[in-house]
C-alpha cells in the first residue's frame, strides 16, 4: 500500500485545504498525474502524484485543511492486490451502507484495517486514524438522508452551504451527474492577508537563519539586445523572446561553475542540486508573489525556456500551479527591471542558498579604452548564503554571468 | 468594423491580461503603462492577443507607437480597415 502524502508546497506554505479530488477509488494513476487540487494562502495548487498505481482510498476530505506530509490517499502499487476486507471504498454505493450515525469511510478504514492487512505499518494506521479524528465537515441531515436514498458518496460532493456544508441541493446535483461546483474562493482580502503572512514567515526565517551577503555587477547588454532584436524581427509575434528568458538561461549556465549557489540547505547541511530549477519570482495581480520553478533550465534551449516561462506566468496568474513547481526551485531569480528600479537585493527563499536579482536595462555612461560611450546595461545582483559560499565564489558567478550575456548566441 | 468595435476589442485584450482594469478610469491619451501594471510578459501577451483578435502583425519596432490606448486603436484601425475594404465592405 502506498501512502500518498500532501507534498511540500515550498517554504512559506505548510498546509493546504482540499478543494477537489480529480480521481476516484479504483482509478489508475501515473507519475505526474494531477490527482487533487488544494488551496493555499497564495494560490490553488495542483497536487501531482509521483507513484504509479491504483487509487484504493481517498483519505483526506473535501474542505479539510491538511498539513504538508499528511496522508491524503492510499494507492495500490503495480501488482498489489486489494486488501481482503477493503475493496475500493468510497465507491458510489458507499454512503448508503454507512451506519445511521453517518461516520465517513476514513474512520471505517481505520477500524477495519488492523484486521485486514498485517503488513501495514503502524505509522500508517496512526496517520489514517489521525485523519479520521479531525473534525468532519458539515453535512445537513436532509443531505445525508438524500445521499443514502440516491446512493451518492458524500465524500465526493462539494459543499456550497455555510462553511462548505453539503446541502440537499449539492447531493441532488451530484446525483444528476451535474458538474460539482467548487467551493467559492476565499475573499480577495482574506487571501491577501494570508499571502502577506506566509511571505512574512518565510522571509523572517530567511533573515534569522541565513547569513546573507550581497554583490552587484553592471552588465553591458548591447550584444544581448541586438541579438534578441535581430532574432525577433524574423519571428511571428507568438514566437518572440523576452530578455527575461535570456537572463534565466544565463543564470542556469553560470551557476554550473559555482555549484554551491544551486541547491538546498536542509538539516544543517547543503546539498548541491545537479539540475538547475530556477524559481521565477512572479507577482500576483491580487498582491504578493510566488516563485515557482522552471525545471532544468540549464539543459533547455532558449526557445523552450521562453515557452515554459510564458506558460508558467499564465498559469500562475490564473492560479493553477503544480505542487512540484512550488517545492523544486534550487535558486531563485527576481527581475524588477520592468518596474523601473536600478537594482534589487533580494531575500533568499529558504531552503535555497542564493537569489539573483536584475534591475532595469537603461542607457548608462560606459568607459572603455579611454572613451566614454552610452550603452544599455543592467545591474545584476547576488544574495547568497555565507554558510555555503563566500564573496569570492559569488563574484566568480557574477563575472561568469556577465561574460555569458556578452555572447547570447552561445547560450 | 468601426473605431468603436476596435476599441472594444483592444480593451478586451488588455483586460484579458489585467482584469482589474476599469475601462471608465482609463485615460485614452495617457501612457497605458503608467496606468496599468504591465511587465514585459504582460505586454507581449497583449500584443499576441491583438494579433489573434485582429489578424495583424505587430513588429517589435512598432511597440513604441503603441504607448496609449488611442494610439493602439489608431494603429489597429489603419491595418484592419484596408483589409475590410478588400473584403468588399
Amino acid at each position: 500500500m502506498i501512502k500518498f502524502k500532501l507534498p511540500s508546497l515550498g517554504a512559506d506554505m505548510d498546509e493546504g485545504k482540499l478543494l477537489r479530488w480529480n480521481v476516484v477509488p479504483g482509478q489508475r494513476v501515473n507519475k505526474g498525474d494531477v490527482i487533487a487540487v488544494v488551496d493555499t494562502s497564495k494560490a490553488a495548487i495542483d497536487v501531482e502524484c509521483w507513484h504509479e498505481g491504483v487509487v484504493h482510498q481517498l483519505v483526506a476530505e473535501l474542505g479539510q485543511t491538511i498539513p504538508v506530509g499528511t496522508v491524503m490517499a492510499l494507492l495500490l502499487g503495480p501488482g498489489e492486490a486489494t486488501p481482503a476486507t477493503g475493496g475500493p471504498t468510497s465507491s458510489a454505493g458507499g454512503a448508503a451502507a454507512l451506519p445511521a450515525s453517518g461516520i465517513g469511510p476514513a474512520r471505517g478504514a481505520a477500524t477495519n484495517l488492523p484486521n485486514s492487512d498485517a503488513s501495514v505499518p503502524p505509522s500508517f494506521l496512526q496517520a489514517v486514524a489521525a485523519a479520521a479524528a479531525t473534525p468532519r465537515r458539515r453535512v445537513s441531515p436532509a443531505a445525508r438522508q438524500r445521499a443514502a436514498a440516491l446512493g451518492v458518496d458524500l465524500d465526493r460532493v462539494a459543499g456550497t452551504g455555510v462553511e462548505g456544508a453539503v446541502t440537499r441541493e449539492d447531493v441532488e446535483r451530484a446525483a444528476a451527474g451535474g458538474a460539482r461546483p467548487t467551493p467559492p474562493p476565499p475573499a480577495a482580502v482574506e487571501r491577501t492577508t494570508e499571502t502577506r503572512k506566509a511571505i512574512a514567515t518565510a522571509m523572517s526565517r530567511s533573515k534569522r537563519d541565513i547569513p546573507h551577503y550581497y554583490l552587484a555587477e553592471t552588465v553591458p547588454m548591447r550584444n544581448a539586445l541586438d541579438w534578441l532584436r535581430d532574432l525577433n524581427v524574423q519571428r511571428p509575434v507568438t514566437e518572440r523572446l523576452l530578455t527575461a528568458a535570456l537572463l534565466l538561461k544565463a543564470v542556469a549556465v553560470a551557476v554550473r561553475d559555482v555549484p554551491e549557489l544551486n541547491g538546498l540547505f536542509v538539516d544543517g547541511a547543503f546539498r548541491v542540486s545537479a539540475a538547475v530549477h530556477v524559481g521565477v519570482a512572479i507577482s500576483l495581480r491580487q498582491g504578493g508573489l510566488v516563485a515557482p520553478a522552471l525545471h532544468d533550465v540549464g539543459a533547455k534551449d532558449i526557445d523552450a525556456v521562453m515557452r515554459e516561462l510564458t506558460d508558467l506566468v499564465k498559469r500562475c496568474r490564473a492560479g493553477s500551479l503544480r505542487s512540484s513547481e512550488m517545492a523544486d526551485p534550487t535558486i531563485t531569480v527576481t527581475n524588477l527591471g520592468d518596474q523601473g528600479v536600478e537594482s534589487v537585493f533580494g531575500v533568499i527563499y529558504p531552503p535555497q542558498v542564493a537569489l539573483v536579482g536584475f534591475g532595469r536595462i537603461a542607457e548608462r555612461p560606459w568607459a572603455e579604452e579611454g572613451r566614454v560611450a552610452a550603452i544599455p546595461a543592467l545591474v545584476a545582483s547576488l544574495s547568497a548564503d555565507h554558510r555555503v559560499s563566500d564573496g569570492h565564489r559569488g563574484a566568480l558567478f557574477l563575472a561568469r554571468l556577465r561574460n555569458l550575456l556578452q555572447r547570447p548566441q552561445d547560450l | 468594423m468601426d473605431r468603436q468595435d476596435i476599441r472594444k476589442g483592444v480593451i478586451a485584450s488588455i483586460k484579458a491580461i489585467a482584469p482589474e482594469v476599469d475601462e471608465s478610469e482609463l485615460l485614452a491619451d495617457r501612457p497605458l503603462r503608467e496606468q496599468v501594471d504591465l511587465d514585459s510578459m504582460d505586454w507581449l501577451n497583449i500584443i499576441v492577443s491583438l494579433h489573434e483578435r485582429f489578424g495583424i502583425d505587430i513588429s517589435e519596432g512598432d511597440y513604441a507607437k503603441l504607448a496609449t490606448l488611442d494610439a493602439i486603436i489608431s494603429y489597429v484601425a489603419e491595418r484592419v480597415a484596408p483589409h475590410l475594404r478588400a473584403g468588399g465592405e
